[in-house]
């Protein structure tokens, strides 16, 4: 289980992005973090996975623990050594290697050798494009089969929880909802996954929790579908609602959100 | 005819020993992101260790122990100083490798002296003819070894796990580390690897046509610099065709300096130089460079 316990980081030392977050992924669950741009989903991310230094940002208060275990201090190596794995943020497949490349980049930080034959087999059944496309250069894959791609490559390392950084980012509809239900077959199969999306409808129809990001503080959270009827994600993330006729509501709304209109 | 032959073989002889620099050269860029100014003086402290450690240890165990301590040299460098300024500005790193070249260089001529140190080469200074075409034995021998020594290379870093990690890492640092991809590691064996090939070039650099070990090697292997930018300084393939072309239009120049008189005498020292600028005109980024080094 990962826990993040009142997480405060710093960009710089003076740029606070995630200012006092708690939160937890149970084992076996799909948790949802929503939030717009400059909410903190990523720096959130970046501190799990051990990126943060990479980046010139800091934690200057709280822990994230996996199963028991410190992650904050370790380096991106150890972590995924631990089975906590990201796929990045715009998919940051290796274009000039080729997808099997792709693979076997990913499958570094598996020492056991049939965890790794496993993972590999997993990977081609849930991405069959990916085995037809084996001795491809990844940079030609189309932008659904390189965030599928992105995926394989981080199952390779056999994690127990997948870090998704926004995985629907810059693809069309239907595939959104293909990734929609890769992620809900991979949990299926015992990983626990832990989705950092803006896609409301797609990541609350997978989650099981969620937590809403508002500028580096949690804003909301609960069960995903019990808050997809919230007005507040209603009016802000799926799009739904009349803006004027909706009051506070949530939990932690002490600030009220406005639609943002240009 | 012969002329011609005979300087294209010897070109191509050089041109090995040049590759097998210009690519260290190359993967220490690719692996670290630092263009590495100390390979000049590495080399040298190969070719001066091969040079003193001959006499009590004998020709062959003198090599290994020259190519070992090339690597070592390379990997205290990457070590102590390079690893430790991850992140800096490129061209900080530049000119921090160009002060470790120079406080090792100097201490190496110091050494040297005014002398030239022998290598007692078993293959001597003969000439061998190959169809009425002469090349010392000792050059032969390089590019059969540089040959092979290329083609492993190559082999590794197209199928090995270090070859994969090492262009993972190259096309995206921060994404390799996510993968677990251990880039210290990479960066590492990287440098180790220059270091041998540099030793290797070190070895038949001092060979016959040349007297041996002076500090006038040093200037020998800084052409391995315009051969891995011409090629490209990101590309392994590059750095192979580079140090090829360079070699070739060295042997060409010095061979022809009688036609080639009215550019003055000794043309063929700068021709690499030349070749590097006439290259880079028409591709800034050079033969088969990647032609933005910026990550998306």
């Amino acid at each position: 289980m990962l826990s993040v316990d009142s997480l405060r980081v710093t960009y710089g030392g003076a740029v606070e992005a995630v200012r006092g977050v708690t939160m937890e992924v149970p084992d076996g669950k799909v948790v949802a973090v929503l939030g717009s741009n400059g909410a903190g989903k990523s720096t959130l991310l970046r501190t799990i996975s051990g990126t943060l230094r990479l980046h010139r940002g800091r934690v200057d208060e709280g822990a994230v623990h996996f199963d028991g275990e410190a992650l904050t201090g370790r380096d991106p190596g150890q972590i995924v050594r631990r089975g906590v794995v990201q796929v990045p943020e715009g998919r940051r497949i290796f274009g000039r290697l080729t997808v099997e490349e792709n693979l076997r980049a990913g499958g570094m930080g598996n020492r056991d050798r049939a965890a790794k034959a496993a993972a590999h087999a997993r990977v081609h059944d849930l991405f069959p494009v990916l085995a037809e496309r084996s001795g491809q250069r990844a940079g030609l894959l189309s932008g659904g089969e390189q965030q599928m791609l992105a995926i394989g490559r981080a199952l390779m390392a056999s994690p127990k929880l997948l870090l998704l950084d926004e995985p629907s980012l810059g693809l069309a509809p239907r595939v959104i909802g293909q990734i929609g239900e890769v992620v809900a077959e991979i949990n299926r199969q015992g990983t626990s996954v832990l989705l950092v999306e803006q896609n409301a409808t797609m990541a609350l129809g997978v989650a099981d929790l969620a937590y809403v990001l508002d500028v580096g503080k949690v804003s909301l959270s609960g069960l995903a579908e019990e808050l997809a009827r919230t007005d507040e994600v209603q009016r802000l993330y799926l799009g739904h609602g009349d803006a004027a006729a909706t009051g506070p509501v949530g939990r932690h709304s002490r600030r009220t959100l406005s639609r943002w209109t240009a | 005819m012969t002329q011609f032959l005979s300087l294209l073989l010897n070109g191509l002889s050089l041109g090995a020993i040049y590759a097998l620099i210009a690519l260290g050269f190359v993967i220490i860029f690719k692996a670290s992101e630092v263009v590495s100014f100390t390979h000049g003086s590495l080399l040298l402290l190969g070719a001066y260790s091969i040079a003193r450690l001959s006499e009590p240890l004998g020709f062959l165990l003198a090599v290994l122990a020259g190519l070992a301590i090339t690597a070592l040299a390379a990997l205290l460098v990457e070590r102590f100083i390079i690893n430790r300024l991850r992140g800096a500005p490129v061209i900080s790193l530049a000119i921090v490798t160009i002060g470790v070249d120079i406080i090792l260089l100097t201490e190496l001529i110091r050494r040297i002296g005014p002398d030239i140190l022998n290598v007692p080469h078993p293959w001597g200074g003969e000439s061998v003819r190959i169809g009425g075409i002469g090349i010392t034995q000792n050059r032969l021998i390089a590019m059969i070894v540089a040959g092979v020594l290329i083609a492993l290379f190559f082999v590794a870093f197209k199928y090995s796990s270090w070859g994969v990690a090492m262009r993972a890492s190259a096309e995206d640092g921060e994404t390799a580390a996510l993968m677990g991809i251990r880039q210290g590691r990479v960066s590492a064996l990287a440098w180790v690897v220059a270091g041998v090939l540099a030793g290797v070039a070190a070895l038949f650099l001092v060979g016959s046509p040349t007297p041996g070990v002076s500090s006038a090697v040093y200037a020998t292997a800084l052409r391995a610099f315009p051969a891995a930018i011409l090629g490209g300084l990101d590309s392994t393939g590059g750095a192979l065709v580079g140090g090829l072309l360079i070699g070739l239009a060295e042997s060409l120049a010095a061979g022809y300096q009688e036609q080639l008189l009215f550019l003055g005498r000794g043309f063929g020292e700068v021709v690499p130089y030349v070749v590097m600028i006439a290259v880079l005109l028409v591709r800034p980024s050079g033969l088969f460079g990647t032609k933005e080094l910026t990550r998306v």
